[in-house]
């Protein structure tokens, strides 16, 4: 391996924000895939939860409001999550690069 | 379907197809089909002489940014197989269609959270790259690109005939015709500009799709008086089913083939090379988050107007409006016009040139990208790195080009083989290629550290034999194409069998693989994981 490379993979900072960014992107996930395959779960196993409309006023049916929503959803996590990545991640991985290619030329 | 001998009147007056047959043919949509043509070709040779290296012509020097790759990857995605698919799955099934909406902008997330960033980091061109960093790169690349073509040529035959369907619709040319000209024009586009110019047409066409989508669910919209309810009062009145347009079970009976249909479509979108590729073409990994962003964004808008145009279909697309042949009561053309037939209804032969011209751009620009990401499944991971290693840049473009027009010519062959055929089944079984072959590979090389040669040759095989054969023995070829009574396979949708079969091959292989090269490849994990992680020695773009 690289000498870099090694250094890298030894350092703590690393592994505390490759930890902190898999906790994010695996929760994150968990929400969206939930959400959608609450949606298809509903279609799967009890259609008529999705037939009733949203109110007496209305043919607008919760199965089209929630269709709705998980699109609408999935854009705003995906939004977060490139939010969050390029303010704080990035941030952090070239502090941590800068940090350790001057120790790796210095040693 | 329209009178054979209208057609064959068409076919006499060509190739000047701006001649009127039964007063028929549609000026607007000639006059903006060609502005598109031409302003394309104008693009190609532009971009013609900004291509100099391989990384020019594979991945647009990495000069494309992040909006832009956005606008490119929504258009590749947005093809006239999904936003006319899906208004006629709607059109005919009502809410159900609404699953395809759904699950095709779900599966962006899935993109961005575990692929995007770090198939940046790994690889070079395509996903195969990435895929073999530490695998033995012969078997590998092989495997790979069995997967990215056999989804390409799937989806491009499916998109092919779809095509000439339309444009036989549309513009009165014979089919044969009409798929000689898509042929014709996307090898230009792709063997003489590349990447770059395949990203440019797609960055014109889905800018005209998403205005023209707008446009017209806004003159929907205004038509019921700016309610939603009222466009489902109207649907619910037109349609023989009435209410139960607006409930599921219509086109997925059974729970498992729910599931199936959605795995499909959301890990689908994360095995389609031509998607894939599309993450080359930026400098870095933040430009790279950025462009799923605004495609999740470009789509998740688009197919919010879908549910406007689906159901505004069935509102305003009635017989009395002459969309339908009096003999047969089929819609005429079939059902997939019904978002064509809206806009005649809505906005009178004007506004149906117009939207007809913009699918005719849709349907070029996608065949277009999956033309190149074929291309290059041969000529970069075949040709440069499993046969000729020593092959110079030249030679490498030389073959993409010569490969370009190989399946230009394939496509054009089979898209006329396959003209009275029910294809649809074709891009159903490409996204299963794409959801159990491709993305298990690409995932359990980035993220598994026991993944071997050897079990990711065995998973990959497995799945795609799965995929394959249940799509073969299924409801759709086994009953609907060979007239068979009954399916051997009961499932429309084989992913969630091969999805299984494909992660189950890859774990048995992998972990009874105990020779000295499966120790290296799990040796070789962590600086693997690292330049993943931290982009560093990712390949840079390079600036000229």
């Amino acid at each position: 391996m690289h000498d870099l490379y090694r250094l890298i993979d030894a350092d703590p900072e690393f592994h505390a924000l490759q930890r902190a960014r898999s906790r994010f992107s695996w929760g994150l996930l968990a929400c969206v895939f939930g959400a959608f395959y609450s949606f298809l779960s509903v279609i799967a196993f009890a259609p008529t939860w999705f037939s009733r409309p949203l109110n007496a006023h209305t043919m607008i049916t919760t199965g089209i409001a929630a269709g709705v929503a998980v699109i609408l959803f999935s854009v705003v996590l995906t939004a977060w999550y490139v939010w969050r990545a390029n303010r704080e991640f990035d941030v952090r991985n070239q502090v941590l690069l800068a940090r350790l290619k001057q120790r790796a030329t210095t040693r | 379907m329209r009178p054979r001998a209208n057609l064959l009147a068409a076919g006499l007056l060509l190739p000047t197809a701006a001649h009127a047959v039964d007063g028929a043919v549609n000026r607007p949509a000639v006059a903006m089909f060609l502005g598109f043509v031409g302003i394309t070709l104008a693009v190609t040779f532009w971009a013609a002489r900004r291509t100099r290296t391989t990384h020019d012509f594979y991945a647009a020097g990495g000069r494309i940014t992040g909006f832009q790759n956005g606008l490119a990857i929504a258009g590749d995605f947005m093809s006239a197989a999904t936003f006319l698919g899906i208004s006629a799955l709607m059109f005919e099934h009502g809410f159900d269609g609404l699953i395809y909406a759904v699950g095709g902008v779900a599966g962006w997330p899935l993109v961005l959270f575990l692929l995007a960033e770090r198939l940046k980091n790994l690889g070079k061109y395509t996903f195969a790259d990435a895929v073999s960093l530490r695998l033995q790169a012969k078997p590998i690349r092989s495997l790979a690109a069995t997967g990215s073509l056999c989804a390409v040529v799937l989806y491009l035959i499916g998109q092919m005939v779809g095509a000439g369907k339309l444009v036989e619709v549309l513009f009165h040319l014979d089919y044969d015709y009409a798929v000689c000209v898509i042929g014709g024009l996307m090898v230009f586009y792709v063997s003489f500009g590349g990447m770059i110019a395949t990203t440019w047409v797609q960055i014109i066409k889905a800018s005209l799709l998403l205005a023209g989508g707008s446009l017209l669910a806004f003159l929907v919209y205004r038509h019921f008086n700016y309610s939603f309810d009222a466009i489902l009062r109207g649907a619910v009145a037109n349609h023989p089913r009435g209410i139960e347009l607006l409930e599921p079970g219509h086109l997925v009976r059974d729970p498992v083939s729910a599931i199936s249909l959605g795995t499909t479509l959301v890990l689908g979108t994360a095995g389609l090379p031509h998607i894939l590729m599309r993450f080359f073409t930026v400098a870095d990994a933040p430009a790279a988050r950025r462009s799923v962003l605004f495609a999740t964004g470009f789509i998740g808008y688009f197919y919010l107007l879908i549910f406007v145009l689906g159901f505004g279909a069935v509102a305003m697309v009635t017989h009395d409006g002459g969309y339908f042949d009096p003999k047969t009561n089929a819609m005429i053309g079939g059902t997939n016009m019904a978002a064509i037939h809206l806009a005649h209804a809505i906005g009178g032969d004007a506004f149906l040139g117009f939207m007809s011209a913009v699918c005719f751009a849709t349907i070029l620009a996608v065949v277009s990208g999956l033309t190149l990401s074929g291309a290059s499944a041969i000529s970069h991971d075949l040709y440069a790195n499993v046969f000729n290693p020593h092959a110079t840049e030249h030679e490498v473009v030389r073959i993409s080009k010569i490969t370009a027009l190989v399946l230009g010519v394939i496509a054009v062959s089979l898209g006329m083989v396959f003209e009275h055929q029910n294809v649809a089944y074709m891009v159903q079984l490409a996204f299963a290629i794409g959801a159990s072959v491709n993305f298990p590979l690409l995932f359990l090389s980035m993220y598994w550290r026991d993944l071997t040669t050897w079990g990711a040759l065995l998973g990959g095989i497995m799945g795609l034999t799965t995929a394959i054969g249940g799509i073969i023995l299924g409801p759709t070829v086994w009953v609907e194409v060979l007239h068979h009574t009954a399916p051997i396979f009961p499932y429309k949708y084989p992913t969630l069998f091969a999805l299984a079969a494909s992660f189950s091959g890859s774990l048995v292989g992998s972990l009874l693989d105990r020779s000295p090269q499966a120790s290296a490849e799990r040796a070789a994990f962590a600086a693997q994981f690292v330049r993943s992680q931290t982009g560093l020695g990712a390949e840079v773009a390079s600036v000229h």
